[in-house]
């Protein structure tokens, strides 16, 4: 009968799989959040090619910023992942289980991410200011603000449809706090969705809608979305987001750096880490533009590779993000930990 | 007098045959509802994934250039997640189905086991994939592996095992059990000669209904510790250096092909949406595991004469 023999041979598998070991390896564990995951992946691609015949390996997940600092700030090292990414700055509770768990970070700034403010091709709008993007989206705009004319005499009068991140979003997180002033502080009653892609159909079909996402989907989609120029204050110039205009400082406050945490004992005694992680910030620049993000300036890279390799370990912030830093102020910051 | 009976009587069974004909198209219509629905979205991927499909996409590894990215990883993968899964979830399941219909004592323990079997099967499968998470990698410290993935799927399907287990048990004679005793076998030999063997294709049946399940579900994966990127196969038993054991394999990091497609979907280069073509692959996955199923079942069928 074939029934109880093949029944047997599964058991046996069952029990041998049981009891297989773990074998030593040499793979750097890579995780963090979906917004750096493409530079990663790519440095992570690029880096096991070029290692290619030292047989080193590298794995990339994505569990958010949130979880990848929990995989990050394990206790238990078969469990822990060496570098994580990270939209926003380490939190103070993210630093204390670090503290916990004995670990010692370094922060890596290695791109810009712009956060973007997208109408469709057919909407005559070409800038809004601030101030008019918090009339629109603070929690007091829910269930009251449904015309662009309420928002701005300036503004046509049509529907005013919104469309944007989940509330898991790091996007999100940015966006409230530069443009409402207070982290996840937003109306609810717009259409919101984890896949930017959604906010791109939403918005790009849509003559009345507004959303904001990631530069990289404005940047994959400029041929159905527009991008509005953002003013930081009524009277100020509206400026684009742009490469040149993130790189410089002037697209402020929707830009923000992004960052990946190395574990500091891991660099120090793992070639292989200390490796990857070097790769990574040699090519950070020409990853960040092949997935449509802004690189950071060349001496910028220079500072954040010596102070790599002076193992400069802490955080240069408060536990939370700061509207319109300037990455090179940030490098030579004092840190803790 | 007869005639306007005769007439009455057509009249009635003209409407009925009315009422027969509209019950069958609307029936017709509820079943397009859900074939068109599939042929729309397999020709939806097809229309958009098929010119992706070749032995490259098949044996290359995910990269950020869409051309050149493929899904060898996630494949495999796949396969050996499922491997694991079968290994434990079947046995398991078939033992404690074989348990519940044969050995068990009808009293409330039983019933309280069954109800809570029953309901298992109705949990969310996030809720394994946290159980998972607690179990198998902090507990037991099997590591966000192969292993750890295939436990968790086991566990997810294993009560789809039993009530299929027990249904098909249920559908044998009694008149074969009291045959068997009478010729004085006992319960095993029973269970081992006639039960397990004459249901076995009721067996089957369930076991690739849930294994078609858990083949699709990424939220326990992505739980347990999936990671998204990875470019290196894990290690084939007694190759390499030093030599791999048997099951080490087993231990290895993974991804698997609906982490993948969720990742190229998501992405913001409208090339890598084609690459969802994955989705292809792991319909034809399941195609295949479904005629198995059904070439095993009719072989089986053949050798009962009862």
């Amino acid at each position: 009968m074939i029934f109880p023999r093949m029944a047997f041979l599964l058991c046996v598998c069952a029990m041998g799989l049981a009891s297989a070991g773990v074998r030593a390896q040499s793979v750097v564990r890579v995780d963090g959040s979906s917004t750096v995951f493409p530079i990663s992946e790519a440095a992570a691609e690029d880096f096991q090619i070029a290692r290619r015949e030292k047989r080193l390996r590298v794995t990339v997940g994505m569990s958010g910023t949130g979880g990848g600092f929990k995989k990050f700030c394990m206790a238990d090292a078969s469990l822990r992942v060496d570098v994580t990414g990270a939209s926003r700055p380490i939190s103070t509770g993210e630093m204390a289980a670090c503290r916990a768990a004995g670990i010692r970070f370094i922060e890596l700034p290695i791109a810009f991410d712009a956060v973007t403010i997208v109408v469709s091709k057919r909407n005559p709008l070409e800038s809004i200011s601030i101030e008019d993007l918090k009339k629109i989206w603070e929690p007091a705009a829910q269930a009251k603000i449904f015309n662009w004319r309420q928002v701005n005499p300036a503004f046509p009068d049509r529907a005013l449809k919104l469309y944007g991140p989940g509330t898991d979003s790091g996007t999100f997180e940015y966006f409230t706090e530069a443009a409402v002033g207070r982290v996840k502080a937003s109306r609810g009653d717009y259409t919101a969705s984890e896949d930017d892609n959604v906010v791109v159909q939403g918005v790009s079909r849509d003559n009345s809608g507004l959303g904001y996402l990631g530069y990289a989907y404005y940047a994959e989609n400029t041929d159905k979305l527009k991008a509005l120029a953002i003013s930081p204050a009524v009277g100020k110039p509206a400026v684009l987001p742009s490469e040149q205009s993130v790189m410089d400082g002037s697209y402020v406050p929707m830009s923000r750096p992004i960052f990946i945490y190395v574990n500091a004992e891991a660099a120090g005694k793992r070639p292989e880490v200390r490796d990857f992680v070097e790769f990574y910030l040699k090519h950070a620049g020409a990853f960040a533009r092949e997935v449509k993000y802004v690189p950071l300036r060349d001496v910028d890279y220079a500072q954040v590779l010596e102070n790599f390799g002076r193992l400069r370990t802490g955080t240069a912030f408060e536990g939370h993000s700061e509207i319109g830093v300037k990455v090179a102020e940030l490098l030579k910051r004092e840190v803790k930990e | 007098m007869q005639e306007p009976d005769l007439l009455a009587i057509r009249a009635i069974i003209t409407r009925h045959k009315r009422w027969d004909l509209f019950f069958g198209v609307l029936g017709i219509c509820c079943l397009m509802v859900g074939v068109l629905t599939l042929v729309a979205l397999f020709v939806d991927m097809w229309s958009s994934g098929a010119e992706r499909l070749s032995l490259d996409f098949l044996s290359s590894f995910p990269s950020r250039r869409a051309g050149q990215a493929g899904i060898l990883a996630a494949w495999v993968g796949s396969v050996l997640v499922m491997l694991v899964t079968a290994s434990f979830a079947i046995p398991l399941g078939v033992a404690a189905g074989v348990y519940l219909e044969e050995y068990a004592p009808k009293n409330w323990l039983t019933d309280i086991i069954e109800i809570n079997v029953s309901n298992l099967a109705g949990v969310p499968s996030i809720v394994y994939g946290l159980l998972g998470l607690g179990m198998f990698v902090y507990t037991f410290g099997l590591g966000r592996s192969i292993l750890t993935a295939g436990l968790t799927l086991a566990l997810l399907i294993l009560p789809v095992v039993i009530v299929v287990t027990r249904e098909a048990i249920r559908a044998i004679p009694q008149m074969i059990r009291e045959a068997s005793y009478a010729c004085g076998a006992t319960t095993w030999q029973t269970v081992r000669d006639h039960i397990v063997p004459y249901s076995s294709a009721g067996i089957l049946t369930g076991v690739i209904i849930g294994m078609a399940r858990a083949i699709g579900e990424t939220a326990p994966l992505i739980v347990v510790g999936a990671v998204t990127f990875i470019a290196y196969l894990p290690p084939v038993p007694f190759t390499g250096e030093p030599a791999a054991g048997l099951f080490d394999w087993a231990r290895e990091a993974f991804t698997v092909l609906p982490i993948q497609m969720f990742n190229w979907t998501a992405r913001p280069d409208a090339a890598f949406h084609a690459n969802a073509a994955a989705g292809l692959v792991l319909v034809a996955m399941t195609v295949g595991m479904n005629a198995l199923a059904i070439w095993l079942r009719y072989r089986l069928r053949k050798n009962i004469k009862w």
